[in-house]
């Protein structure tokens, strides 16, 4: 065996992972381009000299690259480069809430499911299946439509509709793990089946619960901008990268800078975490560890 | 095999029971429950509002109102608008035309581009096309539907004027033609996402089969590769695409909903986010348990067809 072969296997699995990780360069890419996004929306409204809800009747469609407004202005006359920062604030924090929650719901109702499996498991699941039958834009409209618009209502109906596939995900990982020895040796000591579940079987199963929260936020974005765009999440004044993409399409011919930024940002955004989870997984998934 | 469909049935029809359980639950749960419409008239005093309720059964315990709603929807009656008093089905039967339409030319485009793209990468597997490829797949799944429906608006309608915006046709002309120019820009919308899926799923279910046994065992016995590939691997890599087709089902309707808004087309979608705009919520809630009901039959649809076509599913 060669001393490179030797230092391979004495790698710690984290480093092993981190390693995995590093040589995928998209997935590399695409944590720096959201680490850009974060602190660009978080930091940058404090460099600009706009603020992102200040209407400027005499400044409306100013085009990108026209005096200090580096792209453009709106119809209001407002700086789109400021909105976009703001919008990123919002639609961001709606990704990353949004995806904590439905990780929440999504790993206890796994996780009872695969535990208990028999009656309890079968009917969890069934209603993971059921759930996974509307089609998720159909229904998170038909929720967004019963309820008052607003950051907190669209977070939580953006979770509602995206955490079937963690509830997968961990059911499966806890139903597979419930039989392994250490399960077995913690309920010989007598802890608890919640104990059992939640610190001996769930933390064994990050690897995939890692990768399917990284996509969740892409999926988390990418919802918030349909519903938004359709004018049934954030509401005007306050901006997201899906409302200002709310009334791009009649100015598309006049001013059609409003529909690109907004487009770009979600795409990038999305495309990154998307590249992220595809990554994590390559890292994580111990198959990969099989020359 | 008729014991795996009525299994398979069984499964479908306890779903149904349960997403109907759900529907109705999201509409009686909701604030203002079904009669939030009539409440915020001006016109209705609380006596008229009472009178209502136990005219439409609404006083009466959950679990019967639910085995009486879910009674009437098997036969078909699923209440009226509220916009102007038609039977909800004869709605969505009147605009269903136009989303089939779309969603069956996307799928077509989808299914030939997306497997010819996946076939292509495993075949030649980390080509500088496979990689073009699957960063392309996954860029084109990270794309919000609608903005890329607002380029394609822009570049083939607005600078070059080739495609018309909207609308499934002109008015006054209506040929064959004529639709078939409208149905160009939002089928290829539609098509993006579905392209993207097909190619990822082809090209690992290909890559799958090209490893088997029964290949090496060709290539020994000195088949011409063509045939390989033709007879034996393509065959085999083609009939997970039915429960691809199945599982993307969901998706395509979703998106399609996407794309009528963008392109303004007639379909089931656009009357979904109409109704939502007037509050119409019995024809909210028929399309949402219709389009639901839809997945249900497509996948059990999709697994039945898979097990005729695949005889290793029904002993497994």
């Amino acid at each position: 065996m060669t001393t490179a072969a030797l230092s391979t296997v004495q790698l710690a699995p984290g480093q092993a992972a981190w390693r995995r990780f590093r040589r995928h360069r998209l997935a590399l890419a695409g944590a720096v381009i959201i680490l850009v996004l974060v602190l660009g929306s978080a930091l940058g409204p404090y460099l600009l000299p706009f603020d992102d809800t200040y209407i400027d009747i005499l400044k409306r469609f100013a085009p990108p690259l026209s005096g200090a407004h580096i792209l453009g202005t709106d119809e209001l006359g407002r700086d789109v480069m400021a909105r976009l920062m703001m919008g990123g604030r919002v639609s961001l924090s709606i990704g990353i809430v949004a995806m904590v929650i439905a990780m929440a719901v999504g790993i206890v109702v796994g996780a009872f499911a695969g535990f208990y499996g028999g009656v309890v498991g079968a009917v969890l699941m069934r209603l993971v299946d059921a759930v996974l039958c509307f089609p998720t834009i159909f229904l998170l409209l038909a929720l967004a439509a019963l309820t008052e618009p607003g950051l907190i209502t669209t977070t939580v109906l953006i979770a509602a509709t995206a955490w079937m596939g963690v509830a997968r995900v961990v059911e499966a990982q806890v139903r597979s793990l419930r039989e392994r020895e250490f399960a077995v040796a913690a309920l010989a000591f007598g802890s608890s089946n919640l104990r059992i579940m939640f610190r001996e079987l769930v933390p064994n199963a990050i690897a995939p619960i890692v990768v399917a929260a990284t996509l969740n936020v892409a999926k988390a974005i990418l919802l918030e901008s349909y519903v938004s765009y359709l004018g049934y999440g954030i509401q005007p004044p306050a901006a997201s990268w899906g409302n200002m993409l709310n009334n791009a399409q009649i100015y598309l011919t006049s001013a059609p800078w409003l529909a690109i930024a907004p487009g770009v940002a979600i795409t990038l955004a999305v495309t990154s975490f998307n590249f992220l989870g595809d990554g994590l997984r390559d890292a994580l998934d111990p198959r990969m560890n099989i020359p | 095999m008729a014991r795996y469909v009525i299994n398979r049935l069984g499964q479908a029809i306890m779903l149904l029971v349960i997403v109907s359980a759900i529907g109705f639950a999201i509409l009686h749960l909701a604030p203002g429950g079904p009669l939030s419409q009539y409440a915020a008239s001006a016109q209705m005093t609380q006596e008229d509002l009472d009178r209502v309720t136990k005219q439409l059964g609404l006083d009466r315990p959950l679990p019967i109102q639910y085995l009486d709603w879910f009674g009437r929807m098997v036969r078909g009656d699923w209440g009226r608008s509220y916009r102007d008093g038609e039977a909800v089905l004869s709605v969505i039967g009147s605009h269903l035309g136009a989303t089939l339409e779309l969603m069956a030319t996307a799928t077509i485009i989808a299914a030939l581009l997306g497997c010819w793209i996946g076939i292509l990468g495993a075949l030649r597997r980390y080509s500088l096309f496979d990689s073009l490829a699957t960063v392309g797949a996954m860029i084109a799944l990270s794309i919000p539907t609608f903005w890329f429906g607002l380029v394609m608006i822009y570049v083939f309608s607005v600078k070059l004027g080739w495609l018309p915006a909207g609308n499934r046709e002109t008015v006054g002309d209506g040929s064959l033609l004529d639709l078939l120019h409208h149905l160009i820009a939002p089928a290829l919308v539609l098509a993006l996402v579905e392209t993207a899926m097909w190619g990822r799923f082809m090209r690992s279910s290909m890559l799958e089969v090209i490893n088997q046994d029964y290949i090496r065992t060709a290539r020994a016995k000195g088949m011409p590769e063509w045939r390989i590939l033709t007879l034996h691997a393509l065959r085999n890599a083609l009939l997970p695409m039915i429960t691809v087709a199945g599982l993307q089902f969901p998706t395509v309707l979703g998106g399609a909903l996407v794309a009528e808004t963008v392109f303004t087309w007639p379909g089931m979608g656009r009357l979904f986010l109409d109704s939502i705009g007037y509050r119409d919520y019995p024809v909210v809630m028929g399309i949402l348990m219709f389009s639901a009901t839809m997945v249900l039959i497509g996948s059990l649809l999709a697994d039945i067809l898979y097990a005729v076509v695949d005889p290793r599913i029904r002993v497994g």
